[in-house]
């Protein structure tokens, strides 16, 4: 049975009348029309479908639509504020973390996730947290220099914030 | 200066050049032709009246606000080609190369192009665009010095502006010249290319030009296009290739409201407004299929493979093999095997197919969207001048996305149902549809005499296909076959697979350089020779011979490659080859677990020489993917199979490499600034399974002779040395 479910998306209320059963993924991508976050495997194998649902990446392929109503849903479009990027999209690009960028929305929200419990990461850190985004084109290395280099940076602006 | 406005050609495309200058927005329009032979990429023939432009392969616009179009036919799949093809009109434009915009992958505006794959952009379509840029800017130069009353050798440009030397007041922008335009123009004799010595953007790193769309979602992909009306498919897999349907009950996803299923002989789907309705919808369809008759499983099917292995054709040779095994101390006959791989791109086919009247748009991820366009229009009884495919961009392609059954799909429902239809293949349809990397057997008898020289090569690969298969050493006496190809397959009778093969990134390559170079291992070994030096000392001094004893060499030197016989126990593996043009070697090092069989890479050092290097930048990604790639053929990739039923139908079962996995990586770009570009795209990745393989040679004394090397496999040779 549709009934209306309200969340906060990137940083906005939103209120759509769906199926609460159905996963949030297909519900980001055709009702509300951010198509930022890819389907790869359905089943939670590969990441890339990954949002952040109050901190926490989560599989939005797995995700009833009902489990996020009243939560705050962060994906790839949001990360962006007033036209500056944040730094994980910044290091990203400077260090060409990136092929056909299929699986990149995937990895810089899980990224972001481990960053907000760990703001500075280890190595391994990284590795176990991204472990289970797959990248068939190859750039793991360049992706944990990447994470690496953001978060020196988010540490940086913080300490100066203070 | 001929100032010719043609109109000449007007194939079944029914494009003329004006109407496509009109298209492409005014300015002047520089169009190239190299002849055939640039055309006749490897791996296929062009095929004649197929209505496309065929006077020329490059176009090239200078608008007039300056900015230049390149428009190609190639595809963006990863691989970095809309940031290196820039740099080479820049340089021979004398542009900024961020003033140069990129067209690709429409086969209204492009000119035709046989696909994306085969490391091929830069070998093949690179000169057609340097010469198309080196004419651009001889047409500039001469309408400048019309405009300027300067003679063009006193002429001189820099980002877009042309002055004359002797009065550096008198200049003109290529925006000026091309202001109020509507010409195309040749010029004879045409320009030369400028040389490496001119260079300024080539050869040095840029970065991605599409990181930005990417990082912030912005890139659109083919299941990212969405128009009005539009539905989602979900397309029924059968439960075996060969399985045949005997019924068929979709009574119930039919109640589902909006829900429309197709029933059109071999295609039933469930067709909704939202995807994952169809989805669910397509999961009460229940089907009842007759299984397939195949025999054949992931393990017979190298004996299989060689008993139906058609007569193999000769794909070099010289001397003698009776001398060569006359003049041998030492024979070794081995078979060699690899499964078969799936591409596994992170995006799935998908194809969006909207139909107007007699007149088709597609939206796909396809490496060959020229193709495509005359799959669709044969499919849809149109001309293909009535088909319009647009290529947005392609999540990874590997040489999967050459195959376009999904937007044949799609085009089949669109027409069906009348409304635009979009096909995104699931993971298991991903698997279950894909053209596999062939599985293959190579079977070598070759022979060291007393000095430690290979007198004797007798190489024969069945069903891998021939690329990189010819060996490259300095031996009197060799032969190499090939039989039975990576193309085709499907089940037919007069196959030796039981379901669809073709072009696996750097296709037959893979499997022919861990044959070779683990047999060179072998006998290395056997001569109590240091891999290293048993490989130079049987190159030949030849150029080819000298060019790979640099690679070799580079790598050695960036290694800290210390001589010894293995197995050393120090877990150092070394493969060097060459792969249509590019000469590539790699040491690797690991650590094998002799408790669980497991290979953990622990370094790979790669050095390669592609001639001149257009982007170290975008070369040194592709290096680093090609390594990390292949991680998963050598190790853990193989397609499980029974009687038609693909049994790996997602990533629980079928395992890519992943961040746990990571190697240090370091590439080494040989320079060669003598020869043109050849490509980058694939070479590194042709070493991964040998250079494995001899590293655990070198580690444990076992040899692995299939790929890959699970940690049941590496057990089992484990056993057969130490007991």
């Amino acid at each position: 049975m549709n009934r209306t479910i309200g969340f906060n998306l990137n940083g906005k209320a939103v209120s759509l009348t769906a199926d609460p059963e159905r996963m949030l993924l297909w519900v980001l991508r055709t009702d509300l029309g951010l198509t930022g976050t890819k389907f790869g495997c359905g089943e939670g194998f590969c990441g890339a479908c990954t949002v952040v649902v109050d901190g926490q990446a989560v599989r939005s392929c797995q995700t009833p639509l009902k489990t996020v109503e009243g939560k705050k849903v962060l994906t790839i479009e949001g990360l962006e504020k007033n036209g500056r990027l944040h730094p994980l999209q910044e290091a990203f690009m400077k260090h060409d973390a990136l092929q056909c960028g299929y699986c990149t929305s995937g990895m810089i929200l899980t990224a972001y996730s481990l960053i907000q419990s760990k703001p500075m990461p280890a190595e391994k850190d990284i590795l176990d947290a991204l472990e289970d985004n797959l990248c068939r084109c190859g750039t793991h290395n360049r992706i944990v220099l990447a994470v690496q280099d953001a978060a020196a940076a988010m540490q940086g602006a913080g300490s100066h914030e203070k | 200066m001929k100032n010719n406005e043609v109109d000449e050609y007007q194939g079944e495309t029914g494009l003329r050049r004006r109407d496509f200058l009109k298209l492409a927005g005014g300015g002047i329009l520089v169009c190239v032709t190299l002849g055939e032979a640039s055309l006749l990429q490897e791996g296929g023939q062009r095929r004649p009246g197929q209505g496309y432009p065929e006077d020329f392969n490059a176009y090239l616009l200078v608008r007039p606000d300056g900015r230049v179009t390149c428009f190609t036919g190639k595809i963006e799949q990863g691989q970095g080609a809309s940031t290196s093809l820039p740099l080479i009109v820049a340089d021979e434009l004398d542009v900024p190369a961020a003033s140069v915009d990129m067209v690709m992958g429409d086969t209204d505006l492009c000119p035709y192009d046989m696909g994306t794959f085969g490391s091929m952009t830069i070998r093949y379509f690179g000169p057609a665009l340097r010469a198309a840029a080196a004419e651009a800017r001889g047409v500039l130069l001469e309408l400048a010095a019309e405009r300027l009353k300067a003679p063009v050798d006193r002429l001189v440009v820099k980002d877009g502006l042309v002055t004359d030397k002797s009065n550096p007041k008198n200049k003109v922008t290529y925006a000026e010249l091309a202001a109020g335009k509507k010409i195309e123009k040749h010029i004879t004799p045409k320009p030369s290319p400028k040389p490496v010595s001119e260079w300024v953007v080539q050869g040095k790193p840029a970065l991605r030009r599409d990181a930005r769309e990417k990082v912030t979602g912005k890139a659109l992909y083919a299941g990212d296009v969405r128009v009005p009306g539009m539905l989602y498919a979900k397309v029924l897999r059968p439960s075996a290739h060969g399985a045949k349907l005997k019924t068929l009950d979709a009574a119930e996803a039919g109640k589902i409201p909006g829900v429309t299923i197709v029933h059109d002989g071999d295609l039933v789907a469930a067709l909704h407004e939202l995807p994952d309705v169809a989805r669910f919808a397509l999961s009460k369809i229940v089907a009842d299929y007759e299984p397939s008759e195949s025999k054949l499983d992931d393990k017979n099917i190298f004996e299989h493979l060689v008993s139906v292995a058609p007569a193999g054709q000769t794909v070099a040779q010289g001397g003698d093999l009776k001398q060569g095994e006359a003049l041998s101390a030492a024979v070794f006959d081995e078979t060699y095997l690899n499964s078969y791989v799936a591409h596994s791109a992170m995006e799935t086919h998908t194809a969006l197919v909207k139909i107007e009247g007699d007149k088709a748009t597609v939206w796909a991820s396809s490496q060959a969207p020229f193709r495509l366009k005359d799959e669709i229009a044969q499919t849809l009884g149109l001309p293909p001048a009535n088909v319009h495919v647009i290529s947005p961009f392609v999540g990874g392609g590997f040489g999967g996305k050459s195959a376009n059954k999904q937007a044949v799909q799609a085009a089949r429902l669109a027409k069906i149902a009348g409304k635009p239809v979009q096909v995104a293949w699931s993971r298991a349809d991903e698997f279950f549809w894909d053209t596999f990397r062939p599985a293959a057997v190579v079977k070598i008898k070759s022979g060291l005499d007393a000095a430690g020289k290979i007198v004797l090569w007798d190489y024969t690969v069945y069903f891998a296909g021939s690329r990189s298969a010819a060996q490259f050493y300095d031996i009197p006496h060799h032969r190499t076959v090939g039989s039975g190809e990576w193309g085709g397959g499907g089940g037919g009778a007069a196959s030796g697979h039981p379901f669809s093969v073709g072009a696996w990134r750097a296709p037959s390559s893979n499997t022919n350089v861990f044959a070779r170079e683990s047999q060179i291992d072998i006998m290395a070994a056997k001569a109590k020779a240091d891999p290293l030096e048993f490989r130079l000392k049987n190159l030949a001094n030849d150029p080819p011979g000298l060019r790979m004893k640099r690679v070799l060499t580079a790598a050695a030197d960036r290694f800290g490659w210390k001589p010894a016989a293995t197995p050393s126990g120090r877990g150092l593996g070394l493969v060097c080859a060459d792969y249509s043009g590019t000469y590539v070697a790699t040491i690797a090092e690991v650590e094998v677990d002799k408790n669980t069989g497991e290979v953990k890479v622990k370094r790979v050092v790669c050095a390669q020489d592609l001639g001149q290097c257009i982007n170290p930048e975008g070369t040194a990604i592709q290096m680093e993917g090609c390594i990390t790639m292949g991680l998963g053929y050598a190790l853990t990739e193989e397609v499980h199979f029974k009687a038609g039923e693909v049994l790996d139908l997602n990533y629980d079962t079928y395992h890519l490499p992943r961040f746990s996995w990571l190697p240090k990586i370091e590439t080494v770009i040989v320079e060669n600034k003598t020869m043109p570009p050849s490509g980058g795209g694939e070479p590194p990745i042709i070493n991964m399974g040998a250079v494995l393989a001899n590293a655990v040679f070198d580690a444990t004394g076992a040899r692995l002779f299939q790929l890959p090397m699970t940690k049941e496999r590496v057990k089992a040779a484990l056993a057969l040395v130490h007991g």
